[in-house]
């Protein structure tokens, strides 16, 4: 499991988290919310060790990263990036290099490799796009990829900032159902949503930031009853309970 | 999605592309061989290259004029463009290349002062080249992130730190005019009497850098990722984008030592190569090195032929070629 210990980072001189202390656990979708710019992506590359300036500690499985390499870290959490370049090289390729935590001199992906690969494209459900390039595909398709390329790096935690932006209601959906199965897989799933009714109705563990600083952990009960997300994003969120439990709203 | 990336990779043509690009250097290599002010037939050529011939005219023309220059067009040629596909790939910049981010320049000057300085030290010379293209891709990377890093940023730094770098080899050849007699067109690049002691300092930096490069596909693909993902890879982006943008240095620089400046190789190849192969580091590293082989080679033929017996330096029918090239890139780019 990843906790943070009063983590601080930010760019330069400037920090953009405040002591922030908090876990991921595994089998459960943590969602990350908060207005633009509190934090959230920062936290994520924060967590990762992608971001130099870092005061506190991230812990993985009870190691801090400073203890870590960039390969031993890339071992226990994937990242799916907010924004991303898209190379012309196949979606096969692609999510081959999900592998690469794992490769020894010679630098060479293993039968293994390529069978790990193949099962990654197959559950994400982009097994007919394995010999397209990259270029040519349509963004719910390339998020599958990028998935697959998760999936492959076969990692206790998974990262995904932003995953359902720009992404239509049918693939919004699909990204949420893919999270919820590799949380029942016993992963630590986290996502950075802006959807507010997306994030209370899948989220088993919600996080709350505002300005740099984390305002409340909890289930979507607890969030919503606790009002902090009135408070955070200045609506008023409301419920209405249906056949399918709580769906969330605002006003 | 629209960029500068090609935006299809015909499938299973990779190796088809190779095999002909094979048969293109041959063919230029031979055509080179036996084409000049005095033709010898393939035969003959044939028969020098086996240890025949010895002592006739032929042999003398092959052994110590042709056979060099080739040699020095396809390794010239390979190495410009393996160096060019590795800096626009990891930087992710169609418009850079060793001539255009001062990898060129910096060599140059490099072996303008190595020249004036230790004229003797011939082996010298391909090292003071790669040691100043490391140089000039450093300081442009060094003035392009300080004012932003954007894609034009990085051509613009490029042209300055060039535009420096020139002025210093002019002031070289101010005060040593003789520092560069071996090379007939050092600024515009050819080569009319290259011999196999220039080349043959350059071969072992170009070959161990091409390997090193090829070796590290697998890293070169993941960069294209971005830094962010690649990091979440396990790739360490900024030692490694470090580490072969230097090979891609060496390469360029160990080019020049023998060359002198010749641009577009570097620029065009990896273009038309990305367009047939795709961007997969490996196969586009090797397709652009035999792409860069077999076009300076057709390149300097048509230099020695076009207006025989007078000679063009290869570099201005490269300038010819690539100019024209350049112009339509930075049109598409406006389009897209």
């Amino acid at each position: 499991m990843i906790e943070t210990k009063h983590l601080c980072a930010g760019y330069g001189k400037h920090t953009v988290l405040h002591d922030i202390s908090m876990a991921f656990p595994t089998g459960q979708v943590t969602v990350l919310l908060g207005p633009n710019g509190c934090g959230k992506s920062t936290l994520v590359k924060a967590v990762l060790g992608l971001l130099p300036d870092r005061t506190g500690d991230v812990l993985f499985d009870g190691v801090s990263m400073d203890h870590l390499s960039v390969r031993q870290i890339a071992q226990k959490a994937a990242y799916m990036a907010q924004a991303r370049s898209i190379p012309s090289i196949t979606a096969r390729r692609m999510v081959l290099h999900g592998r690469f935590p794992y490769l020894g001199y010679p630098r060479r992906y293993r039968p293994e490799d390529r069978e790990i690969a193949r099962r990654a494209l197959a559950w994400a459900d982009a097994e007919e796009l394995a010999d397209r390039p990259m270029a040519e595909l349509s963004g719910g398709q390339r998020q599958k990829v990028y998935l697959a390329m998760a999936l492959a790096q076969d990692t206790e935690t998974v990262f995904m900032d932003e995953p359902t932006t720009y992404l239509d209601v049918r693939h919004q959906i699909e990204v949420m159902t893919v999270s919820r199965r590799l949380a029942d897989m016993g992963r630590a799933v986290v996502l950075v949503l802006h959807d507010l009714s997306l994030a209370l109705r899948e989220a088993d563990q919600l996080a709350v930031l505002e300005e740099g600083v984390l305002r409340q952990v909890g289930s979507a009960e607890e969030i919503f009853v606790s009002g902090v997300l009135d408070r955070v994003f200045g609506v008023a969120v409301k419920r209405v309970r249906t056949d399918r439990g709580w769906q969330y709203y605002y006003e | 999605m629209k960029n500068w990336r090609t935006s299809s990779i015909p499938q299973h043509k990779t190796g088809t592309t190779a095999s002909v690009l094979v048969g293109l250097v041959l063919l230029a290599a031979l055509l080179n061989l036996c084409l000049g002010a005095e033709t010898i037939p393939p035969g003959t050529v044939g028969r020098v290259l086996t240890g025949g011939e010895n002592g006739t005219v032929a042999f003398r023309i092959i052994q110590y004029v042709r056979l060099p220059r080739a040699c020095a067009c396809l390794l010239t040629g390979a190495a410009l463009a393996a160096s060019g596909t590795i800096i626009q790939g990891v930087l992710s910049n169609a418009l850079a290349a060793p001539s255009t981010i001062g990898v060129n320049a910096g060599a140059g000057l490099m072996v303008a002062v190595c020249c004036a300085v230790a004229p003797s030290a011939v082996t010298l010379v391909p090292y003071a080249a790669l040691l100043g293209g490391f140089l000039g891709v450093s300081l442009v990377l060094f003035i392009a992130e300080r004012t932003g890093a954007s894609k034009i940023t990085l051509v613009l730094a490029g042209v300055a730190v060039s535009s420096i770098f020139s002025a210093g080899i002019d002031a070289v050849i101010t005060f040593a005019p003789d520092a560069l007699n071996g090379y007939s067109d050092f600024r515009i690049g050819g080569f009319s009497g290259v011999s196999m002691s220039k080349i043959a300092p350059a071969v072992w930096p170009i070959a161990l850098s091409f390997a090193a490069a090829l070796s590290l596909h697998n890293e070169m693909d993941i960069l294209m990722l971005g830094t962010e993902q690649a990091q979440s890879l396990g790739v360490s982006a900024k030692k490694l984008r470090l580490l072969v943008l230097m090979l891609a240095a060496v390469m360029a620089g160990a080019a020049v030592s023998i060359s002198g400046l010749i641009g577009f190789v570097g620029l065009i190849v990896p273009h038309i190569m990305r367009r047939l192969v795709g961007e997969e580091s490996g196969p586009l590293l090797v397709t652009s090195a035999l792409g860069g082989a077999a076009l300076l080679g057709f390149c300097d033929l048509l230099a020695r032929m076009l207006f025989a017996p007078f000679e063009l330096p290869v570099g201005i029918v490269m300038a010819l070629v690539g100019g024209p090239f350049f112009i339509w890139l930075l049109q598409r780019r406006g389009h897209s």
